[in-house]
């Protein structure tokens, strides 16, 4: 028996979405673009789902545009709109050091293009905190994007009073919601901001499958061109069968989260404790509240969590250090970094991202393997002699 | 038996991993990231080489996937670049040749990597060395050359000790090249014909010097080329630049060939001379290992091997000081290198070896 403890990276379809994106693969085949029946009957099944995840995000459907993931949403939010409101003169972006590489890196490369780009420096618990966002805005102010909640240490950032803060000065205020899709209740009118992306697979959707929601009367130029899709926000024959999956998934995503919510919670707090009171010399990373329900980071001295993770799935349990794409290389987690931990703490992090097949034996395994396999790392002598 | 198996993405190594699946060990495919690929060109551009690169590690996770074993990549960047690069530039600086695959195996693969087997519950760790390791009654271990003589690396294993000998297996030792390529076909392993890896994994132009100006510029300096008698005959950019026994770029006109017979890195020089000059018969090495864990009390009758394509030749060998031989070759041997090797064997078996001062 395996045990899968990496949801944060990507969850597993959840069977119901399996089921009718099979047979939307099979029947619903026809260009949602076309006059005629084959067409008519694509469009409905993605009127459905748009109408499911507009449902999911407490929003309108006709401000869901459908795109191919969390960084194709990303992309679009925020070359979108820094192309739209480049005209007005604003010329200036805020984000936050702990974002995904997604934002960052797309930050980045609109800095090689001539934007000023401001990143705000997180604290040691890994929260932006209101009074940077003052700091750093200015009338110059085209956007600002911080991510909801945070893939590798779970924390919820203030995004309500953040935006407030962005919309003074008038400046548009985009959320990277992929982490806290189907982990937090999502609204946008309370949430108070503009844009907010999502991607399917972090809630046992298909991968390939995103939305950005975007506020009406936000204007964007979108980066790819071509056809009208999308009310002219996103070009392309839509993937009608994962966007089903998508809606699918939203529908029980929505559905299932007043009690998944708690459930991981208790779990995630189980584990967490274990591990901190068997292995010696773990830390949690980043505050214990508010954080998703399902995540905790760890840091585990004198272990580097390369070895700790290859450990543990040789024994069965899948964990990531970091994100997953960081994983193959020994740059220690940005995000992490950003909160200043020291450098021996960044390369001891593992984080536990639990999930809807999760139990309670799953934790009481984890607890169990994860003590001796510290010891076991830690008392390494080379057979060389050399150490 | 729970078995590691070190994979480089060569042919070697990936029918070692197959030949221990499909004996029904329980495999577990590590390769070792060893070097940040961008770091190997000075234009800032990431650049690809040979061996040792991502396309490396994409084989062995293809041949990992083909036989249906886990395979994972061990990041040893840092330790590579203390153990095994450094030691690379520091002896071509003092002007002597440096064999890094040697400081890789015992620094790395029979030291962290098997540290990480042993922390893994692997009985052993596997590699693709032409190598064999056989046990007497008495439970020691003796090291032997691969059975196919045109492709044995024991050159560059002589440092294991009878500890790491006991953790470390070598599948295709017994086999030869061809076998082992008829294997990899046999296996469907897409490697199968994949050409042997020539250079230093590191240096994929197989340009030494240049990579030793990168790393080390303020240690290098200019110097002279001069003969047996000290007369100045020429001007050359650095002692990293030559190696015993070298004729070409020497940047001479003369009318006989000449060879590099000596560097002197304090002076900065290079000596030269005829190629009969090149012949030495005594040498010294330090940093001695005795597989069988014990230095002999007497001179020791043996054959000796300087470099990886040397024919071994008849010798005497004797511990001096602490981990110190002094050894005598029967006939003088072209081109002694400090730091090469120098392997001693008897018969086909490995006894030993230091480096050569």
């Amino acid at each position: 028996m395996r045990i899968y403890l990496d949801h944060n990276a990507t969850t597993p379809l959840d069977p119901l979405v399996a089921d009718r994106m099979a047979l939307a693969m099979r029947e619903v085949w026809g260009n949602a673009s076309s006059v005629h029946h084959f067409g008519q009957q694509a469009k409905a099944a993605l009127d459905e789902a748009r109408g499911a995840v507009a449902s999911f995000m407490g929003a309108d459907a006709s401000e869901i545009v459908f795109t191919a993931g969390g960084t194709e949403s990303d992309n679009l939010a925020i070359r979108g709109a820094a192309e739209a409101l480049e005209p007005g003169g604003r010329r200036h972006l805020i984000t936050s050091a702990i974002e995904h590489e997604a934002v960052l890196n797309t930050m980045k490369a609109l800095a090689r293009r001539g934007w000023r780009v401001t990143i705000l420096a997180v604290d040691a618990s890994g929260v932006v905190s209101p009074d940077r966002l003052r700091e750093a805005i200015t009338d110059d102010t085209a956007l600002v994007s911080v991510m909801h909640a945070n893939n590798e240490i779970g924390t919820i950032q203030p995004i309500a009073a953040l935006a407030a803060i962005a919309h003074e000065r008038g400046a548009l205020f985009h959320t990277d919601a992929v982490q806290s899709a189907g982990k937090l209740p999502l609204d946008m009118t309370s949430l108070g901001v503009d844009l907010a992306s999502i991607a399917g697979h972090k809630f046992y959707g298909p991968k390939g499958t995103g939305a950005l929601w975007l506020k009406r009367g936000v204007r964007l130029v979108p980066p790819a061109s071509g056809g009208k899709q999308e009310r002219n926000r996103r070009a392309g024959t839509e993937n009608v069968p994962a966007l089903v999956g998508l809606g699918v998934a939203a529908d029980v995503a929505q559905r299932k989260l007043a009690s998944e919510g708690p459930r991981l919670g208790a779990l995630r707090d189980r584990l967490e404790a274990g591990i901190l009171t068997t292995v010696t010399g773990s830390e949690r990373n980043g505050a214990a509240s508010p954080r998703t329900p399902n995540t905790t980071n760890l840091s585990i001295a004198r272990v580097e969590s390369e070895s700790l993770l290859i450990g543990l799935d040789l024994a069965g349990i899948a964990v990531s250090s970091g994100s997953a794409c960081s994983s193959g290389t020994l740059e220690p987690s940005h995000v992490l970094k950003a909160m200043g931990l020291s450098h021996g703490r960044t390369l001891g992090s593992i984080r536990f991202s639990l999930g809807a097949a999760t139990t309670d034996a799953d934790i009481d395994r984890v607890i169990e393997v994860l003590p001796p396999l510290v010891e076991k790392l830690r008392s390494l002598t080379t057979v060389g002699g050399r150490k | 038996m729970r078995i590691v198996v070190a994979m480089s993405g060569g042919v070697d190594s990936s029918v070692a991993a197959a030949l221990l699946a499909e004996q029904g060990h329980d495999v577990i495919g590590v390769s070792m990231q060893l070097y940040d690929q961008g770091q190997t060109t000075v234009s800032g551009q990431k650049a690809f080489g040979t061996c040792c690169t991502i396309d490396d590690l994409y084989d062995a996770r293809r041949v990992a996937a083909t036989i249906g074993i886990p395979h994972y990549i061990v990041n040893f960047e840092s330790q590579f670049g203390e153990h095994v690069v450094s030691n690379f530039v520091r002896e071509y600086v003092a002007g002597r040749t440096p064999i890094p695959c040697s400081h890789c195996n015992s620094e790395l693969k029979f030291a962290e990597l098997l540290d990480r087997a042993r922390a893994y519950d692997a009985d052993q760790l596997a590699t693709g060395h032409y190598a064999r390791i056989e046990q007497d009654a008495s439970g020691r271990y003796h090291l032997h050359r691969g059975a196919d003589n045109s492709k044995d690396q024991t050159y560059f294993l002589f440092s294991l000790t009878q500890r790491q000998l006991a953790r470390a297996t070598f599948p295709v030792g017994h086999l030869d090249k061809d076998t082992v390529r008829a294997h990899a076909h046999r296996l469907k392993l897409g490697v199968a014909s994949k050409p042997d890896s020539q250079e230093i994994c590191f240096v994929p132009d197989g340009d030494y010097a240049a990579f030793v100006e990168r790393q080390a510029p303020a240690a290098l300096r200019a110097g002279t080329v001069v003969d047996g008698e000290g007369r100045v005959l020429g001007m050359h950019g650095g002692v990293h630049r030559f190696t015993i026994g070298q004729r070409k770029g020497l940047g001479l006109s003369t009318s006989e060939p000449l060879y590099v017979l000596a560097i002197k890195p304090d002076e900065a020089q290079v000596v030269v001379g005829s190629k009969d000059a090149l012949g030495r018969t005594a040498l010294t090495a330090a940093t001695v290992n005795w597989v069988s864990g014990i230095a002999p009390s007497a001179w020791l009758p043996i054959t000796a091997q300087i470099r990886h394509r040397h024919a071994a030749a008849p010798a005497r060998v004797r511990a001096t000081d602490e981990g110190r031989v002094e050894l005598e070759f029967d006939t003088p041997q072209t081109a002694v290198t400090p730091g090469q090797a120098v392997v001693f064997y008897n018969g086909d078996e490995v006894l030993g070896g230091g480096w050569i001062d």
